[in-house]
Formats: structure tokens, C-alpha cells, sequence
């Protein structure tokens, strides 16, 4: 790997991902910094291949986060996270049930099916299965689950599972479902979950989601003026909104660590669902 | 505080156009209190507020903050609704003249860009004319009025009508061609073009039906004509385009349409020939008005517009100019009758015909600004196709 090229992994959960990337790779360059990515198809594949320094830096769902958090530490090493979205922040997920459903809290869900995402999605499977779990109904014991996989491997970056899962609830296939608090909003108005036709029993605590990862042999000036270009990014600049819009964010914010602690639990009671 | 007041209504049903409304009445940083009765107020507000950058706190209330990011900072205005610049960034592009445009907007290749390319003051004025006097074909000429016409003179009729179809159809071509160069920041400009292009489809349309009134086919198409046409068609300057077009041939075919009117066997003929002819006048007025504008502009233009005719002349020595048949048809729809007596004024007619023609251009020749002398021999040198 030639020291002067800042080397990021991704996983291409969408075709879009090589538009944004390559855009922000021109804009890197306009900026003097020489970036380039690698994609893989896979968190878990990416994962692998950081540890093994195959690139410097990874664009990481919340569950890679932890993957490779844990997988440096038990090499006695360490991962740091250095930048994310600002759309990333504080995140809930909701669980729903139809309007007219007899369902009225989470309790009565005991003896039913609860429609989730993707095995390995942290918004649509984990976070609400341990806050289900956490509250007295362990999973395929009080209540059965029913998986919507859509992409396993993306760590429920596709909105299909949680789509489908939204679909079965209205068609009664299951009691209830799981999703992140903005694809509710997106669902009813789309008329997936017409407006009215559903009701949220429970909500999630907050969680964050992606972020830039690093581990501690990444070379530190090239890692710092990529931080310091990506937190430089505005809105404003017309080449590059069109990037952050394609992203999902307005802003890049330093890296945090302190929203993890749901999904921590949920991989430690519950491993990864594969 | 500021407080917006939702009703029973959520926002996955427009409640959003209410927080809104709200967030542009404080400044960035400012709070709003939302209240409402939407079961899922609380859950969709989080996430509307994550998506669109403004801080969200839901301890204390509804309590949201405007967010300092906008896509429409740094945002250009597309000039001033009711005056033109002397040249439209591409950037501009589609959007309406006056309107704020998201900075980053793609460039188009619109060609016509400049307004001294493109411009004249009456382009309005003749567009809202043209719109207001839009005919319907169906209607407008009266067809079911069928007099008994000798098979001579029907046949003259079919001729000219004929060669009146290939000329319609190419200042069709090229006033579409050209509505679609011009950059929308003129728009006058681009909806008179496009007014024109229809114009000239109605044309051909009514030439057409004419023809096959009273006969199964057309008449003849010479390659003389053609190649005239052709050199019109291929022109790809708006300027020499407009000039040879406008100016010249539709300027010319104004006395040709006249005349037809004056000597029409038929009321259905003569009506066309004069609606016809009130189209034309106001293309020919347009083609007048800008390129007079533009000389004025760019006095060196004269000249490159003087090279067009000479160049459009020599290509075209070769050929045969006006088809023949046309010229005799012409003359026999004068005529009215195949005596000599009525021929010899036919022939006067057509032969006044072109003395119209010919002044009708060194008039328009002289409003662009060419001498008398000069205006005189470009004149002549203007193709015997007359378009
Ligand atoms: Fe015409
Ligand atoms: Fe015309």
C-alpha cells in the first residue's frame, strides 16, 4: 500500500455507494489529498480485511464498529471511531403493530410473531429485540420472530427487510414490526403503513449508527487530513451537496463511541443472527 | 417561544409544511415549541428533524431548533423577470427567468446565449400577436366551398400548392431547429420560434389539403428547389439562417402569397393564400426586427451576412432555380385561360410579381442598414427559388 493514497473500505449495499465515492475521491483530490476505495460486499468480509491492513479506514455500520472493536482488541490492539453523520446521531427504532390491533404494549406481545429486518441489521432486528428482550420477552421464547433478510451481509444497509416486514404487518402475516423511527415516517408516506393504519407500542433508547473507523497502525497524518477535510465539508459548496444528499447527511461530526451500548448488548445476548 | 400548533394533523400527512413555515420565521439556532395530538408526533418529528439538520430536543416538549445548514444558501438569481442580460450563463439553464436557483445546477449547451444574437424588443409583442391569432384549419378556410375550376387551372393550383408544401416544411424545420438553440433566459424569443414552427405546420397542412381537393396526387418537386431549400436547412448560423429565411425568402414569399390571393380560382385557395401571408408578415418582421438589432450591434455582421447570399448564390448556379412548372402555373393562375391575350397578362403578373419580390427585399435589405447600391445587388443575387 503506497503511504501517499488513503486507502477506504465500503461495502456497496447500493450502486450509488461508487457515485458518492467517486465524487468525494475528485473532491478529496481537488483538496490535495490522494483517496481512493475499495468495496466489498460485505461487512464481515471488510472487517477481515481490515484488521489484515488490506485499506486504512472503513466505512462501518454499527455492528462492523463492534466487530472490528473486538476483533483488534482480542489481537491486543485498537479501534477508533473518527468521523460520522450527523443523520447518525441518536437514532431510535419503533415497534408497530396495526391500528386495531389488540396488541397495546409491549407484554402482549407474548405468544405472537414480531416481523424484524435483516438478521444482522442493528435498526430493524437488534437494538429492538434486546429492548424487547430487556423487558422481560426473549425472542423465539415469549414471542416468535420472523426475518425479513433482505441482503444479510449489509448489516440491514438496504431498506428491503424493514419493507417487507411493514408489508407482512399489513397483511397479517405478523403482529408486529420493527423499524427505524424515520422509515416509519417514510413508510406512512408512502402508504406502505397507510397514515392511521398503525400504532407504535414502544420505542427504542437512542443508538447511533455508521462511522469512519480506524485502528491504531493507520498512518496519523493522512487519517488526520482526511478527519479534517470531511469535517470541512459544507452544505454550502455545490460540488459536494449533491454527494451529502446521495449519503444521507448534512454534516460530518467527530466520531463518538457512547451510542453503542443497546447494540452491545444485543451482540452479546444474541450474537449475530446469520 | 415560538409555537406551532399541528392539530390532530402528523407529519406523514403535511404536518411538515406547518414546522416549516415555523422554523423560516426564527432565525437559525432559535427554538420552536411544537404542539399536536398525532399519536406518532414525537417519533416522526425526531426523525424529520435528523434528516433535515435541525437540533431536536424532545424531554421538554416538542421542542425543535432551526438548524444553521440550507441548500438554497449561496443560491443565484436568474436575473430579473422582466429585463434580459446581455448573456445567460449556462448555468441558468432551465429555470424560469427571476427564479432562485440552487447553486451547482448543471450547464446547458444552449447555443444562443448572447442577446445580440437572439434579441429584439418586439418579440413579445409579436408572440402574444401570433398566439392571439392562431387559426384553426378545420375551420378557417372555407373547404366545402367548391367552384367548378377548369383541369388546367386545377392542375396550376396543385403545382404551386406542391411547391409551397417543401418550402413550409423547411422554415419549419429551421424555426424549430433554432426555438430549441435559443437559452430559455429569452424565452420570447424561444416561444415566438416555436409559435412560428407551428405557424408553419398549420402552413403546411392547408397546402396540403389544397393540393388533394380535387386530385389523388401532388405535383412535381425539381431538384433546383430543393437544393435552394437544402441550403437553408444546413445553415447552421442563427443569424445567416434567419437572414436568408426571414428576410429574404419569407419576405419574399409575402408577395408571392398575395399574389396568389389576388389571382385564386378558388375562395378556398385565396383564403389560405391571405392567412398564410398574415403569419408570414409577422416571421418576416421578427426576422427584420433582431437581425436589425444585431447589425446595429455588430455593424461587421453586414458583411458576413452579404457573404451569405454570395455563397448561398454560387452554390446554388448550378441548378435550375425556380422549378419551371411553378413559374407556369404561375403564370396560368394569372392567366385565368389558356388564350394568348390571357397568357401575355399572366406573364405581366408574374413578371410584376418579382419586381414586388425584388423591392420587398431591398427595403428590408436597406432596414438592416445596406446601401441602396448594395441592397440592389444582394437583391438580385437572392435565389430564383424565391425561398
Ligand atoms: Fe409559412
Ligand atoms: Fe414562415
Amino acid at each position: 500500500m503506497a503511504n501517499e493514497t488513503l486507502l477506504m473500505g465500503a461495502v456497496a449495499y447500493d450502486p450509488k455507494v461508487v457515485t458518492i465515492w467517486d465524487g468525494f475521491l475528485a473532491w478529496f483530490a481537488k483538496n490535495g489529498l490522494d483517496f481512493d476505495f475499495v468495496l466489498y460486499s460485505n461487512y464481515e468480509r471488510q472487517v477481515e480485511a481490515h484488521l489484515a491492513g488490506h485499506f486504512h479506514v472503513a466505512w462501518n455500520s454499527p455492528l462492523a464498529w463492534l466487530q472490528a472493536e473486538r476483533a483488534a482488541k482480542a489481537a491486543g490492539r485498537e479501534a477508533r471511531a473518527i468521523a460520522m453523520r450527523d443523520t447518525d446521531c441518536d437514532l431510535t427504532s419503533v415497534i408497530v403493530v396495526r391500528a386495531d390491533s389488540p396488541i397495546q404494549s409491549v407484554e402482549d406481545l407474548a405468544g405472537k410473531t414480531v416481523g424484524v429486518g435483516a438478521g444482522d441489521s442493528p435498526q430493524a432486528t437488534m437494538i429492538p429485540l434486546i429492548h424487547l428482550a430487556e423487558a422481560g420477552l426473549e425472542p423465539n421464547e415469549k414471542f416468535d420472530v420472523r426475518r425479513f433478510d433482505v441482503l444479510l451481509g449489509k448489516h440491514g444497509d438496504h431498506i428491503g427487510g424493514e419493507r417487507d416486514a411493514a408489508r407482512a404487518l399489513m397483511q397479517g402475516e405478523v403482529d408486529a414490526a420493527c423499524m427505524i423511527d424515520g422509515n416509519h415516517l417514510l413508510f406512512s408516506k408512502e402508504g406502505t403503513l397507510p397514515s392511521g393504519a398503525t400504532r407504535i407500542i414502544a420505542q427504542t433508547g437512542t443508538y447511533d449508527h455508521c462511522n469512519f473507523t480506524v485502528l491504531d497502525d493507520a498512518p496519523t497524518a493522512l487519517i488526520d487530513r482526511f478527519t479534517e477535510l470531511l469535517l470541512s465539508m459544507r452544505y454550502e459548496d455545490p460540488v459536494v451537496r449533491p454527494l451529502l444528499d446521495l449519503e444521507g447527511l448534512k454534516v460530518w461530526k467527530p466520531g463518538r463511541t457512547s451510542g453503542y451500548a443497546l447494540l452491545e448488548r444485543a451482540l452479546d445476548r444474541f450474537g449475530v443472527l446469520t | 417561544m415560538n409555537t406551532v400548533e399541528l392539530g390532530a394533523l402528523g407529519l406523514d400527512r403535511g404536518g411538515h409544511l406547518l414546522v416549516k413555515r415555523a422554523l423560516t420565521r426564527v432565525e437559525p439556532g432559535e427554538a420552536v415549541r411544537v404542539v399536536g395530538s398525532a399519536p406518532e408526533l414525537a417519533v416522526h418529528l425526531r426523525a424529520w428533524c435528523r434528516s433535515r439538520g435541525h437540533p431536536f430536543a424532545a424531554e421538554d416538549g416538542l421542542i425543535i431548533r432551526r438548524g444553521d445548514v440550507e441548500r438554497y444558501n449561496g443560491a443565484e438569481s436568474a436575473g430579473a423577470p422582466n429585463a434580459v442580460v446581455d448573456d445567460a450563463p449556462a448555468t441558468w439553464g432551465l429555470a424560469a427567468r427571476g427564479a432562485t436557483i440552487e447553486a451547482g445546477a448543471p450547464a446547458f449547451d444552449f447555443v444562443l446565449h448572447a442577446k445580440d444574437d437572439v434579441w429584439a424588443d418586439e418579440a413579445a409583442r409579436l408572440y402574444a400577436q401570433g398566439a392571439a391569432s392562431q387559426w384553426d384549419p378545420a375551420t378557417a378556410i372555407p373547404w366545402g366551398d367548391a367552384t367548378e375550376i377548369p383541369d388546367a387551372i386545377e392542375d396550376a393550383v396543385v403545382q404551386v400548392m406542391t411547391y409551397l408544401v417543401e418550402n413550409e416544411t423547411a422554415a419549419l424545420v429551421v424555426s424549430s431547429r433554432f426555438a430549441a438553440q435559443v437559452h430559455p433566459h429569452y424565452f420570447e424569443v424561444m416561444q415566438l420560434l416555436a409559435l412560428n414552427a407551428a405557424d408553419e405546420a398549420r402552413h403546411v397542412e392547408v397546402f396540403r389539403r389544397r393540393a388533394l381537393m380535387k386530385r389523388e396526387r401532388l405535383g412535381l418537386s425539381s431538384v433546383g428547389g430543393q437544393a435552394s431549400l437544402k441550403t437553408l436547412v444546413d445553415e447552421p448560423d442563427f443569424a445567416m439562417a434567419s437572414f436568408l429565411l426571414s428576410v429574404l425568402g419569407e419576405g419574399s414569399f409575402l408577395a408571392l402569397l398575395w399574389f396568389l390571393h389576388t389571382h385564386a380560382p378558388d375562395p378556398v385557395t385565396k383564403e389560405i393564400a391571405r392567412l398564410t401571408a398574415q403569419d408570414e408578415a409577422r416571421h418576416v418582421a421578427f426576422g427584420v426586427a433582431h437581425l436589425g438589432r444585431h447589425t446595429t450591434a455588430d455593424p461587421a455582421l453586414r458583411g458576413r451576412l452579404a457573404a451569405a447570399i454570395h455563397r448561398r448564390h454560387d452554390a446554388l448556379a448550378h441548378t435550375a432555380g425556380l422549378n419551371e412548372e411553378v413559374f407556369d402555373a404561375l403564370v396560368l393562375l394569372a392567366a385565368g385561360a389558356w388564350t394568348p391575350a390571357a397568357i401575355s397578362q399572366g406573364w405581366d403578373a408574374v413578371q410584376s410579381l418579382e419586381r414586388d419580390m425584388d423591392l420587398g427585399r431591398r427595403r428590408r435589405l436597406e432596414r438592416l442598414g445596406f446601401e441602396a447600391e448594395e441592397a440592389e445587388a444582394l437583391s438580385a443575387l437572392h435565389t430564383r427559388n424565391f425561398m
